[in-house]
């Protein structure tokens, strides 16, 4: 069996070639990864602090309810709910395309993630931060902004670098409910062309590339935000990776 | 990670990716004497569908059954004649994403699925006489008032990933200058609780199938399929590529079985009459192209039957 890469620039019957359809799918992949990120980002942030709020057990609370709702359900279960069974006890929603229907459902479920990641973060910080923050009379909201959270961030970028991945590669779920990304071109043009090797590798490659971007940006970010003195896990004090 | 960043990923993954090809390039090499093979090993793999409608299903269990699955337990017996032995038969669940490497690289000696013959698979693989014809055809709610296929114009079309359907559903799209708004199940259940759930307005698949879901339907008397035959294709069991002397006792397995009226005796049991395990009925008669075949036997690919 030999290779045959030109099959990427055979028509696939509706005018375009195997390779316009690919690049095409990777944009869908990308898409539904990016705009899922954005809705998790702010959620997970937001859960994961509240989380940690003192004094205020009803945010805490509901933020643990959310984390368990979103963290125990399988994520092609979720988008399912969101896609069949939502819609059926809430007309409205019939008209939201499965896009914007998979884009809430993957950035909730890995909200609840990034929400832990949070909590743990600023859980990790020594007590005495919050109460210095909180005898210079800083408002709840000043301690987040200017104590907490600046530090807490720089300690989860790794984990938070893992996620991201993730969520790029768990995308490919999205097939499941008719978006026309990497995994199911993977599917559909294989079927089409009996060339399936040589089209999971071109995908396999696309998921690598895509990812490891995010690796390399991510890894940017942390090193630029880095703070002369403390630990982190590019620091002469830690030298596991991530 | 130091180590790595002076090291970039990139390298590894072509090194990664090459190193595959070579493998696949290497690992595929497979002699093609069935016979020799099965009678020196005593065991002949056969390669099953865990759902293609009544050609090829699971009862669970490990149990296969299935219009196809007949005909292959007919040829095995006519290859345990040739190699003079009797053949323990194991079974392997393939899919259509992985059925045509097995059959090349040796793991699965005889495919009796749902597998269309067409040229793109001959340069990979061989088939036996064409057994069953498959016609694609449109189901939709019965009260829809839908009968053809240019009533579909901008409405959703329901169908399944990894199907051919998509690919004539693009065909039509340019060939007729209509839009159709793609919806795509990951499988058949999927796609046919597309058109249950009124997210799409018909479903386009395999004839026997659109029968399949809609005899299994809640309520089989709201579903109907309509409109013309929007492809033909030549379902085939699928084996070896240059194996003649195993291509020879299946296709003179499956001649002497439309001769003597065994291959429409055995699709009346699985398209016509109940079938396991809930009794229901596909309910489709043997369509006039698959009659047609039955008598003018060949191992033409589909785009032979396309130009008719």
């Amino acid at each position: 069996m030999t290779l045959e890469w030109q099959v990427f620039l055979t028509d696939d019957g509706g005018g375009r070639t195997y390779l316009e359809w690919l690049l095409q799918a990777w944009g869908w992949t990308l898409g539904v990864a990016l705009a899922a990120w954005c809705v998790a980002i702010p959620c997970g942030a937001l859960i994961g602090v509240m989380r940690t709020l003192q004094g205020a057990p009803v945010l805490s609370r509901l933020g643990q309810a959310w984390v368990e709702l979103f963290r125990n359900i399988p994520l092609l279960v979720q988008i399912f709910l969101w896609y069949f069974v939502l819609p059926k006890l809430f007309p409205a929603m019939q008209q939201f395309s499965s896009f914007w229907l998979v884009v809430i459902a993957l950035g909730l479920f890995t909200s609840a993630r990034i929400a832990e990641q949070f909590r743990a973060g600023i859980e990790s910080l020594p007590k005495g931060q919050r109460y210095a923050g909180m005898a210079l009379g800083f408002k709840t909201w000043q301690l987040y902004r200017y104590v907490l959270l600046p530090a807490a961030l720089r300690i989860i970028l790794p984990p938070l670098t893992s996620e991201s991945m993730n969520l790029l590669k768990n995308s490919s779920v999205a097939f499941a409910v008719s978006i026309t990304e990497l995994t199911m071109f993977a599917m559909q043009a294989q079927e089409e062309t009996s060339r399936g090797i040589e089209i999971y590798l071109a995908v396999t490659v696309l998921y690598m590339i895509s990812a490891l971007t995010i690796n390399r940006l991510l890894t940017w970010v942390e090193v630029r935000l880095r703070i002369p003195g403390q630990p982190s896990s590019k620091g002469p004090s830690l030298t596991t990776g991530h | 990670m130091r180590i790595f960043q002076k090291t970039p990923f990139t390298v590894c993954a072509a090194v990664l990716a090459w190193g595959m090809s070579m493998g696949a390039g290497t690992a595929f090499a497979q002699s093609n004497d069935t016979l020799g093979k099965v009678k020196a090993s005593g065991e002949i793999t056969m390669g099953v569908r865990d759902s293609s409608g009544a050609l090829s299903y699971t009862l669970g269990d490990g149990k296969y059954v299935g219009f196809h699955i007949d005909v292959c337990q007919k040829i095995i017996a006519n290859v345990e004649k040739a190699a003079g032995k009797k053949l323990e038969t194991k079974y392997v669940s393939v899919t259509s994403q992985n059925r045509i490497p097995l059959v090349q690289n040796g793991t699965v000696d005889i495919e009796c699925g749902s597998t269309t013959n067409n040229t793109a698979r001959q340069k990979d693989v061989s088939f036996a006489l064409t057994t069953y014809v498959e016609e694609v055809r449109i189901a939709v709610k019965a009260n829809s008032g839908i009968t053809s296929i240019n009533q579909l114009n901008g409405k959703n079309v329901a169908t399944t990933t990894g199907t051919t359907s998509v690919q004539i559903l693009r065909k039509h799209e340019r060939a007729a200058g209509v839009d159709f708004k793609e919806v795509f199940g990951k499988d058949h259940a999927e796609s046919f609780l597309l058109l249950e759930s009124g997210r799409a307005d018909a479903f386009v698949m395999d004839g026997q199938i659109l029968a399949g879901n809609i005899a299994l339907s809640k309520n089989p008397a709201d579903y109907k399929i309509v409109g013309e035959v929007l492809s033909v294709e030549p379902i085939a069991i699928m084996i070896r590529k240059d194996d003649a002397a195993f291509k020879k006792v299946a296709d003179d397995t499956i001649r002497e079985m439309a001769k003597s009226g065994d291959l429409a005796k055995s699709y009346d049991k699985w398209f016509v009459q109940p079938i396991p395990p809930k009794n229901t009925r596909v309910g489709l008669p043997a369509s006039e192209t698959t009659r047609a075949t039955w008598a003018n036997l060949n191992d033409k690919p589909m785009e032979d039957y396309a130009k008719k």
